[in-house]
């Protein structure tokens, strides 16, 4: 397998594996790290590729054990740096400011996730995996999946209603 | 109607029973700007979901580790190369060194061509010496040359005085 053989194999899901990492992760530099990880893991082993079924789930599935053991490991202690504390007069921008910031809300909210269910909402609501997949790439069933599914879409819905109706933060 | 089917499957959908067709018919509706009052709050959520779908890998990975590998395994093949030219003269370099080393008829031919050579050059140390001797008239004559230097000296003080 040349170079131009693996990068077309591997260019519609490495942004896939990329997005895996990040919601897992939550650094850009840590996911882009973890991202060429695994890249050069399936290049260096691109003998065998041939051999999987399905390289795109084998990836996500490796994505997903590898940003686990960073998490895992201590050296992975992620700080992130948002300021929020500006006003703005203009009201336009005002709304404009409220409308992603309920937008970043939501990514707020899954970060609070448990990592199972990041994982499973991450594959079937932005990526769009079927259920069948999702399960061959997290190694669960069916049935496992859809219940750790609907208590994330659960868990979601009521902090939104909570902040759309209070303003709860 | 299209608001009832919504929240129909508003209710499949929290309950993970959703087909990907209507998640996408879901994802629609709230993308789109005449969403429910009392569906407002799902809007953030739909639209997190497609502005996360655009996040994009940028970064270039360095797929070269194999090449690397190659040409490291080159230059340990040049040095291996040039360690064989170096070693294998040596060990192979048991040819015959002495006279006595060749077969008998070799060394007959060896003495041959020795003897013809020595008679040429035999020959040749005639003729130098034969040229030597030419060597030597000719310098009689340069000896020659000087006295007639004289005689030119000579005959030039004559005509000196002839013209006095």
């Amino acid at each position: 397998m040349k170079q131009a053989d693996f990068v077309s194999l591997v260019m519609p899901f490495k942004d896939k594996v990329f997005r895996l990492a990040k919601r897992l992760l939550v650094s850009r530099e840590e996911a882009e790290d973890a991202t060429q990880e695994i890249l050069l893991k399936l290049w260096r082993n691109k003998e065998k590729i041939s051999e999987y079924k399905n390289v795109e789930a084998f990836s996500m599935t490796m994505t997903k054990n590898f940003c686990l053991d960073r998490l895992k490991s201590k050296q992975a202690q992620n700080l992130k740096i948002v300021h929020s504390n500006y006003t703005n007069n203009d009201l336009s921008l005002q709304k404009q400011v409220e409308a992603r910031d309920s937008v970043d809300w939501v990514s707020k909210i899954m970060e609070d996730l448990p990592e199972q269910q990041k994982i499973i909402v991450q594959l079937r609501d932005i990526e769009q995996y079927d259920y069948a997949e999702i399960a061959e790439m997290l190694e669960m069933n069916e049935t496992a999946v859809r219940v750790n599914l609907s208590r994330a879409r659960k868990t979601i819905r009521e902090k939104l209603t909570n902040t759309h109706q209070y303003g709860i933060k | 109607m299209v608001l009832n089917n919504i929240e129909k499957l508003l209710e499949k959908y929290n309950n993970a029973e959703t087909s990907l067709a209507e998640e996408a018919q879901l994802r629609a509706y709230f993308e789109s700007d005449d969403v429910a009052p009392h569906l407002e709050h799902y809007k953030p959520m739909f639209l997190y979901f497609s502005q996360s779908q655009q996040e994009q890998y940028t970064k270039d990975v360095p797929l070269k580790p194999k090449r690397t590998k190659l040409y490291q395994w080159i230059s340990v093949a040049a040095v291996a190369v040039l360690l064989l030219g170096f070693i294998v003269p040596r060990v192979w370099d048991n040819e015959p060194k002495t006279l006595a080393d060749y077969p008998p008829e070799e060394q007959q031919m060896y003495l041959e061509a020795k003897a013809a050579l020595a008679m040429l050059s035999d020959n040749f140390s005639d003729g130098t010496s034969s040229i030597n001797a030419l060597d030597l008239a000719s310098e009689n004559f340069n000896v020659g040359l000087n006295k007639a230097s004289h005689i030119t000296e000579f005959s030039e003080t004559t005509n000196k005085l002839l013209k006095n």
